[in-house]
């Protein structure tokens, strides 16, 4: 009787299940015989007080045991979705469409690591040798000697990073570029913590030149003090400039005792200056463009690297995976390095946590690296910036469309105000083109007016270009 | 025991794969990328000329150069040298839930790898559904909670996340200054310490009580007062103890004004059992990658799906995903909302595996998942309980999984609890979970025999166990020195702590080895 006040119906039919071998009655009854119970209840009765029970069934949908009934299911609700290889793309704005190649997906598919978890170096080595080799490969295109495994993305990348300069400094302020990622700063500004709290680190924001998009030094010199921290910058930044005046930007740092963090687009890397050439002390930025599909956002990955000092290795938040030797010559292991510093050893005395991020993401990135070299690298830079120009060109010859800022990497700020248009009203109509248009950042660069970031990389054709220019001129007329 | 099992011979792939920065030879290559066309060409000048000549890249990067194939086939055997839960009896890895997770899944997730999430909303009106309806259909019945987030990419992140959430809420009452305590317990995953203390909140941590493993009321009543801004606990906790007097702790925390997060990590085995809401939480979060069957992948990509009860809904993360009964939106304008902490709308392709599953288990199955985890948890501890050198402290049945001690092993023969974990892998099994430190139990290790285990599994893995513990007491040295059946010997491990030898990367072990 008490039995089915709990929602557990004696007489409903068994339940076997593909997923669940022991759902088979014969098997449960000789497991509860061994453990001494006469049924389930009896062992829920004795952990969880009646009170607390769900006294009936959920309220759920049928289920869809048959495979096929389920698949049926499920992609008649995904055929809802249009995807960028309908459609033509020029959405970037922190999740960019490249060229993913095969053996990518093949790797990325491996039951081995995809399904592996947290095991230690003698079942898993296969995946602490990845982890390695993706800190490896990562470290050579931004030239730094540290590198950990990667971060949800690259926004909890920077967060990390400006609480690292703040442990570093002992300071309790970071100056970042207005042409941040409005996401990644509101991230940041989660990190670093709201007034009322007593470790709260102030984000004072600097400007940006309105004619080239880069830092505005000036602001930067006016606003730095003994008490930052750090100065962030991105490179290329949201806006897609290239920051030419890094050096600078991270002298002045260095000249005011705070660390230079930058944030980066690590697929820039094969033809743009690593950030170990400018002085860069801690360097993150996002992983899903080197071989990692959008997953409607679900591809980042970030990452978090510094210099081989203690005073910095010994703030880094995240695991950090070192080779080393074992007993049988020429025998190479991998392990957790300085793992005293983290979340698993020393909980709330931990720098930050540490946790599971995105370690499929790391692995595939390296196969991606691996097979890009640094040739594949360059190519890739310089396909990539030499199509977002021939585009940026097309779009600047469409009567009433302006390109905002000349020196850029894959994306490029296209202002509609001459069109008298709004951009979600040109975005919407495009959609009937087949084409989803740049990224509305009206709102976030208000100052920027009818301004739309667009993205073209190395996937882009000169075909797919002049099937954009052709459709917003047709708008622009209208 | 081992008298019905016999364990089979193992040894692991062995390669000895050298690092790939050693590998190929230069000028060999794995890919093309796409070219520049004629027409482009011509028409703009050399990627040279685009960037400011300071900022050019002057040595091209020391990536390795190698043809496809031997790319391919490097990747290959490290993955052979990966046990992944699919190969081998993975149910040593404790507060983990390491189930099956369906093929068919995978397909579905295919479909969406080319979606940017940019898109108009018009254009991904079938993943808005999914994530709409994985939220206010499964997950609101299987909790009781109103209103969900999948942004955070982690369990750790999801209880970060809630710590956010927490901070907003008393900075809405004007009472975060002094509210700045938040309470949690020592066997509570080290996340509900280190991410509220990230968010900036002092942490009082509760031991249990030596009978019974539970923290006791009197230290709860103790420990709150007007500083107090919430309580992060899992439960059961990390022993696999299930609270009884979990409701009567979420009520001394409310009776000060604080907010109670639920750890829902090891909520697999109470499915339909129990929820968050009947134990008065405000919030709670589940682990997709566990308990909804997202695969681990490697350490991620992974999720928490976040719930909250309707008062604290106007804080979480932006965007949320609505419905107006015929299309689906997403909702940015949320002028309470924390913002973000992770870009986007999160991983959600595990969202998108968890609707699967869940669709494929519905109410019945999703209960058959807590049921039979149950039981073999109960089954489990009676053959571990058998096996010599091994313990449980504390009392209580537990729920889904069990921390045991084989502290005894130890001391009557050296053998520890690293030791075996090492052994065991030379037996074709991923390494047990000991514990998350400090060890309050000496010596500890954590399994977790979830639904996706047979009886002949748990007989295998428990026999696994015993032959260790043989080993232990008759020939200690065997194992001191293992693994032997495993893709390399003992580490070791003197690097990871010595600044001067430890390498996170090719270029650091160079230059140290050069200087050695």
């Amino acid at each position: 009787m008490a039995l089915e006040v709990l929602g557990f119906d004696m007489n409903r039919k068994p339940l076997i299940h593909p997923y669940i071998p022991n759902s088979v009655p014969a098997t449960k009854d000789e497991m509860l015989k061994e453990i001494g119970v006469r049924n389930t209840e009896q062992l829920y009765a004795e952990m969880i007080p009646e009170r607390l029970r769900l006294k009936r069934s959920m309220n759920l949908p049928e289920a869809l045991q048959s495979e096929l009934d389920l698949r049926r299911h499920v992609e008649g609700i995904l055929s809802k979705n249009k995807t960028c290889r309908e459609y033509l793309n020029f959405l970037g704005a922190g999740c960019w469409q490249h060229f993913v190649p095969a053996v990518c997906d093949e790797i990325a598919g491996r039951a081995e690591f995809l399904t592996a978890y947290a095991g230690l170096g003698y079942s898993d080595l296969g995946k602490y040798q990845s982890f390695f080799e993706f800190q490896s490969m990562i470290g050579e295109l931004i030239g730094m000697e540290v590198v950990g495994v990667p971060t949800y993305d690259w926004g909890s990348a920077a967060g990390h990073a400006i609480r690292m300069a703040s442990r570093m400094t002992g300071r309790k302020e970071v100056l970042a570029s207005r042409t941040t990622s409005p996401s990644r700063l509101s991230i940041i500004k989660n990190f670093c913590q709201p007034t009322a709290m007593p470790s709260h680190i102030d984000v004072g924001i600097v400007d940006y030149d309105r004619k080239t998009g880069m830092v505005n030094l000036e602001d930067l010199k006016r606003k730095i003090s003994s008490r930052t921290a750090a100065v962030y910058f991105e490179n290329p930044s949201y806006l897609g400039t290239i920051e030419a005046q890094s050096p600078e930007i991270c002298k002045i740092a260095h000249e005011n005792g705070a660390e230079a963090v930058v944030g980066i687009d690590p697929i820039s890397l094969g033809i743009l200056a690593p950030p170990s050439d400018y002085r860069a002390d801690i360097v993150c930025g996002e992983v899903q463009p080197l071989g990692i599909h959008m997953h409607c956002g679900g591809g980042l990955s970030g990452f978090l690297a510094c210099r081989d000092e203690l005073r910095y290795v010994g703030e880094h938040p995240s695991f950090l995976i070192s080779i080393t030797d074992t007993e049988r010559e020429g025998e190479y292991g991998f392990g957790q390095a300085k793992y005293d510093r983290t979340s698993f050893m020393v909980r709330e005395n931990a720098k930050d946590w540490a946790g599971t991020t995105t370690g499929l993401w790391s692995i595939v990135s390296a196969v991606y690296m691996a097979l890009m070299g640094p040739k594949g690298m360059k190519e890739v830079g310089e396909a990539t910036i030499r199509k977002s120009h021939y585009a940026a060109r097309r779009i600047s010859q469409i009567k009433g469309l302006k390109v905002c800022f000349s020196t850029f990497f894959k994306e490029f700020v296209v202002n509609f105000d001459g069109t008298g248009k709004k951009v979600s009203k040109v975005n919407k109509s495009l959609l009937k083109y087949g084409i989803f248009g740049g990224k509305d950042i009206s709102e976030e660069y208000a100052e920027l007016g009818q301004s739309a970031l667009y993205c073209v990389t190395e996937i882009h054709r000169a075909e797919d270009i002049e099937r954009l220019a052709d459709a917003l001129a047709k708008m622009v007329r209208k | 025991m081992t008298d019905q099992v016999k364990l089979r011979r193992y040894q692991a792939p062995v390669w000895t794969e050298p690092i790939i920065m050693e590998m190929g030879r230069e000028g060999e290559r794995g890919i093309i990328p796409p070219p520049v066309e004629e027409k482009i060409r011509k028409a703009v000048d050399e990627a040279e000329s685009y960037v400011p000549a300071g900022m050019r890249r002057k040595e091209p990067p020391r990536l390795p150069e190698l043809s496809q194939p031997h790319v391919l086939r490097h990747y290959l055997r490290l993955s052979q040298q990966t046990l992944g839960m699919d190969l081998n009896i993975d149910l040593g890895e404790g507060t983990c839930t390491m189930k099956y997770s369906p093929r068919v899944n995978e397909e579905l997730v295919k479909q969406i790898a080319d979606v940017h999430p940019l898109q108009h909303e018009d254009t991904i009106q079938g993943i808005l559904e999914i994530l709409y309806k994985f939220a206010k259909v499964f997950l609101k019945e299987i909790s009781g909670l109103d209103e969900f987030s999948f942004q955070p990419g982690g369990g750790a992140d999801g209880v970060y996340t809630n710590a956010c959430v927490i901070r907003k809420y008393h900075e809405s009452n004007n009472e975060l200054q002094q509210r700045n305590e938040i309470i949690t317990t020592i066997f509570s995953h080290p996340c509900d310490a280190a991410t509220p203390a990230t968010a900036g909140f002092k942490i009082i941590t509760l031991y249990p009580d030596g009978e019974t493993g539970l923290p006791e009321l009197e230290a709860l009543k103790a420990a709150v007062s007007k500083r107090t801004a919430g309580m992060m606990i899992t439960n059961p906790e990390d022993t696999g103890i299930f609270n009884p007097q979990i409701d009567e702790m979420t009520k001394i925390i409310h009776e000060v004004g604080g907010l109670c997060a639920y750890d829902q990590a090891n909520a697999n085995a109470l499915l339909g059992i129990t929820r968050a809401k009947e134990a008065g939480f405000d919030m709670c979060f589940f682990n997709l990658h566990k308990t909804f069957s997202s695969p681990h992948g490697s350490e991620g990509p992974a999720c928490a799906a976040i719930g909250v009860v309707e008062k604290l809904a106007k804080f979480l993360p932006v965007p949320i995903v609505t419905s107006d009964g015929t299309k689906y939106h997403l909702d940015y304008e949320r002028p309470y909302s924390i913002g973000k902490t992770r870009d986007f709308y999160g991983n959600v392709q595990a969202v998108l595996r968890s609707y699967a599953w869940s669709m494929c288990m519905g109410a019945e199955g999703l209960r058959e998942t807590a049921e039979v985890s149950t039981i073999n948890q109960s089954y489990l501890d009676k053959k571990l309980l058998a096996i010599k050198g091994v313990t449980r402290p504390f009392k209580f049945r537990r729920v889904d999984q069990a921390r045991y001690s084989v502290d005894k092993m130890k001391k009557d023969t050296g053998i520890g609890t690293d030791d075996v974990a090492r052994r065991m892998v030379d037996f074709g099994v991923t390494n047990y979970q000991t514990s998350h430190h400090p060890w309050v139990i000496p010596e500890p290790f954590t399994p977790e025999p979830c639904e996706t285990y047979s009886k002949a599994d748990i007989d295998y893995w428990a026999a696994i166990i015993e032959q260790v513990s043989k080993e232990a007491y008759t020939n200690p040295e065997l194992i001191k020195k293992s693994p032997h059946n495993s893709t390399i010997a003992k580490m070791r491990e003197t690097a990871f702590d010595d600044p001067e030898k430890w390498a996170m990367t090719w270029r650091a072990y160079l230059r140290k080895r050069k200087q050695k």
